[in-house]
């Protein structure tokens, strides 16, 4: 397996990754303007945060074995973030309809 | 016989309800009750005449507050209740003629017998609270009669006048009394004891004592808050003759010698109190020199009976001053008599004259109302201390308690100012020529106005031979036939003449003023004065008042504190909340930072 001879990553690497891509979401979701892409960067940040999970869920072992309870939760985020995904885009979509934009810097009427 | 003193403060009040709740319409009915109820008291006060002692049921219990509803009974009380009541009766007769006509006869008398119930409670109260309380209730009986003819603007100016002035006094009595109270620990008269006073000190005993002379000096219209008493001769005459002359301006007389006698001081303890004797006495003796240098230029009848009240309650309040108080209070009960007489009989003239009190308007009154012209003439000679009349009696035992002191040429100078201004009024109004059509067609009072003043004059020749009830402690010196050779008695006489020879050359058939002092007839300008300074104190405090209300309490504090609260909510409005959703982003992911570095980083 050409696999074989690479070095199988460690915990701090994969949070590391994890880290990364948590906060290239956070900066996505705080430059950007579309409403579109800011979503895409918060569902990056949901998955830094479930990579996190499945990491700890890989190090962790009881009795020998891994603890695959960070993994079952994982799929019920991916499960929830579906939902979400679906809820949000309904919710921009509707949002465009309204008002012909979907640039956070056109949406301003929050303004105090 | 117990309980025989309530009657006398229920039988007033339930006229006073009654006629208030029931007989409004019914002037007829009103008076007569009214009347009736004062003769029943009367009755009852005879009956208790000489009478000692005490009864009282609990008020107010909280911790060691104890007040108590009561009354007192001893030779000063019933001696004051006989006046009360005996001059009440004969001004409410004398009402029944003087008001006949009157539109609101029945509120009239409805306020009466309010007087006579709050007034009767001041008498027979046992305590200083109580004494408050009805002190404050002869307060609004009064304002409510001195503005009975409340449609005139000075009647209802003078009304307010007086509620204000007394307003000043009583606060100074209030704080006396609770000062007292303080030092003796009670309020009940009986309870209390002079020796309190010496562990209070001096200082703290004489300002106790001069503020509950502050009450005196407010109702019995001392210097400097008289300025009441004059102009409260608006109201109707026989309330000027029972209130604001014989009864409720002595009260305060009353209440110094109640306060001294249930203290115990005597002239050999009086420096308990530092100089606070010394200031009463003077008090009133400057009082009764400038009133009766004021009344000596007054051409209104009832003014200058008013002045010569003033000036005679000075006289009372000198000798309380003087440790005293007997000699006061018999100088009170021989005054409320005959100057009950003066005033019924001026409103006597000023009935017959329809409503004129210009004493130069008069004239010629002696022919033609010869009955209430003698009992005048009786009240006048008392006024002025001619030997065997009551005032002459009075009056020497207060020179007696003067004789050591300088007051006494003030006592003299006053007693011969006294019959200066008497005799020019008598004079004036009821010899020479009528003046005016009003004193041309004067006839004599009906029955129900002479029958009263004839009774008061008996009572003036009498009354000191009714000492004998009387507070004396044996202090009162009564002799049915005057020490001639006395020295103070020959000052007296002296002063008699003098002040009587000076009339007649002054006045004597004369038609109009030959002498005209500006000084003496406008008051000391005190009353100009007074405005003047209450309307400039008044500007400036609520100038003051204003500045602190606007700037200090409406700018700084609750303007400030909306201000600070609106400044930073600006503050975020502008920096935070500016609808860009991605520095809400920005600073939600730095507000998740912050509070992960507190929580985890930050020990």
């Amino acid at each position: 397996m050409p696999f074989d001879s690479l070095p199988t990553p460690t915990l701090n690497e994969y949070l590391m990754i994890s880290g990364l891509l948590f906060a290239i979401g956070l900066a996505g979701v705080i430059i950007r303007r579309n409403i579109i892409v800011i979503f895409m960067c918060l569902e990056m940040m949901l998955a830094a945060a479930s990579l996190t999970l499945v990491a700890f869920s890989r190090f962790h072992t009881v009795d020998g074995l891994p603890d695959y309870d960070g993994q079952m939760l994982v799929f019920f985020v991916i499960t929830v973030a579906a939902a979400e995904v679906a809820v949000g885009l309904a919710i921009i979509v509707s949002l465009y309809r309204a008002r012909q934009t979907i640039q956070t810097d056109e949406l301003t009427s929050l303004r105090g | 016989m117990e309980n025989l003193p309530w009657f006398l403060l229920l039988i007033p009040i339930a006229s006073a309800a009654i006629i208030q709740l029931g007989l409004k319409k019914s002037a007829a009915l009103s008076s007569a009750l009214s009347t009736i109820s004062v003769l029943a008291t009367f009755i009852i006060a005879v009956l208790l005449l000489g009478k000692d002692f005490a009864s009282s049921f609990n008020w107010i219990e909280a911790g060691t507050l104890r007040l108590n509803i009561g009354f007192k009974l001893d030779q000063l009380a019933t001696c004051m209740m006989i006046v009360v009541t005996g001059i009440g009766l004969l001004v409410h007769i004398f009402s029944l003629g003087y008001m006949r006509d009157d539109p609101a006869k029945a509120r009239y008398f409805g306020c009466l017998s309010l007087f006579m119930f709050s007034m009767t409670g001041i008498v027979l109260s046992s305590n200083f609270v109580m004494m408050f309380i009805f002190w404050e209730l002869v307060g609004l009986s009064s304002y409510l009669l001195i503005g009975h003819w409340y449609q005139k603007d000075t009647a209802a100016d003078a009304a307010k006048k007086a509620f204000l002035v007394n307003r000043i006094g009583d606060f100074g009595f209030m704080i006396g009394i609770l000062m007292l109270w303080a030092i003796t620990g009670t309020v009940v008269f009986e309870a209390m004891n002079g020796a309190s006073l010496d562990t209070a000190g001096t200082y703290l005993a004489g300002t106790a004592i001069l503020l509950v002379f502050c009450g005196a000096v407010g109702k019995s219209a001392q210097l400097p808050l008289h300025v009441w008493l004059p102009d409260a001769m608006e109201g109707p005459t026989p309330v000027s003759a029972l209130i604001h002359a014989a009864t409720m301006v002595a009260a305060g007389v009353y209440m110094m010698a109640r306060t001294f006698f249930s203290l115990g001081i005597t002239a050999e303890n009086m420096g308990i109190l530092g100089n606070a004797p010394d200031v009463i006495a003077w008090v009133g003796g400057i009082t009764s020199l400038v009133a009766a240098l004021m009344a000596t230029q007054q051409n209104d009848i009832k003014k200058i009976l008013a002045y010569s009240t003033l000036s005679q309650l000075g006289y009372m309040v000198m000798a309380v001053g003087l440790i005293a108080p007997e000699a006061g209070m018999f100088h009170l009960f021989t005054h409320a008599w005959f100057k009950a007489l003066l005033f019924l009989g001026s409103g006597a003239v000023i009935y017959a004259c329809h409503h004129e009190q210009d004493i130069w308007k008069m004239g010629g009154l002696l022919k033609k109302m010869p009955i209430t012209a003698i009992t005048f003439l009786i009240g006048t000679l008392s006024l002025t201390a001619v030997p065997f009349t009551s005032g002459f009696y009075s009056k020497e035992n207060i020179l007696i308690a003067a004789k050591d002191s300088p007051l006494l040429y003030i006592a003299i100078g006053v007693a011969a100012l006294t019959t200066f201004y008497m005799f020019r009024l008598f004079f004036i109004a009821f010899l020479g020529k009528a003046r005016d059509s009003g004193s041309e067609d004067a006839r004599e009072a009906p029955v129900v106005m002479w029958v009263p003043l004839a009774l008061l004059a008996v009572a003036v020749i009498a009354s000191p031979f009714f000492s004998q009830f009387f507070p004396t402690n044996g202090h009162v010196e009564v002799h049915a036939v005057p020490h001639f050779g006395d020295k103070l008695v020959l000052m007296s006489l002296g002063a008699f003449a003098t002040g009587f020879v000076f009339a007649f050359l002054l006045y004597f058939g004369k038609d109009k003023e030959p002498i005209s002092i500006p000084l003496f007839r406008n008051k000391f300008y005190l009353d100009i004065i007074y405005q003047r300074l209450v309307t400039v104190f008044q500007d400036a405090i609520a100038a003051l008042v204003h500045f602190f209300d606007e700037f200090i309490i409406g700018g700084l504090l609750v303007g400030g504190a909306a201000r600070s609260a609106q400044g930073v909510g600006n503050i975020f409005r502008r920096f935070a909340q500016n609808g860009s959703l991605s520095s809400y982003a920005y600073l939600m992911g730095l507000g998740a930072v912050l509070v992960i570095y507190f929580t985890v980083f930050a020990k």
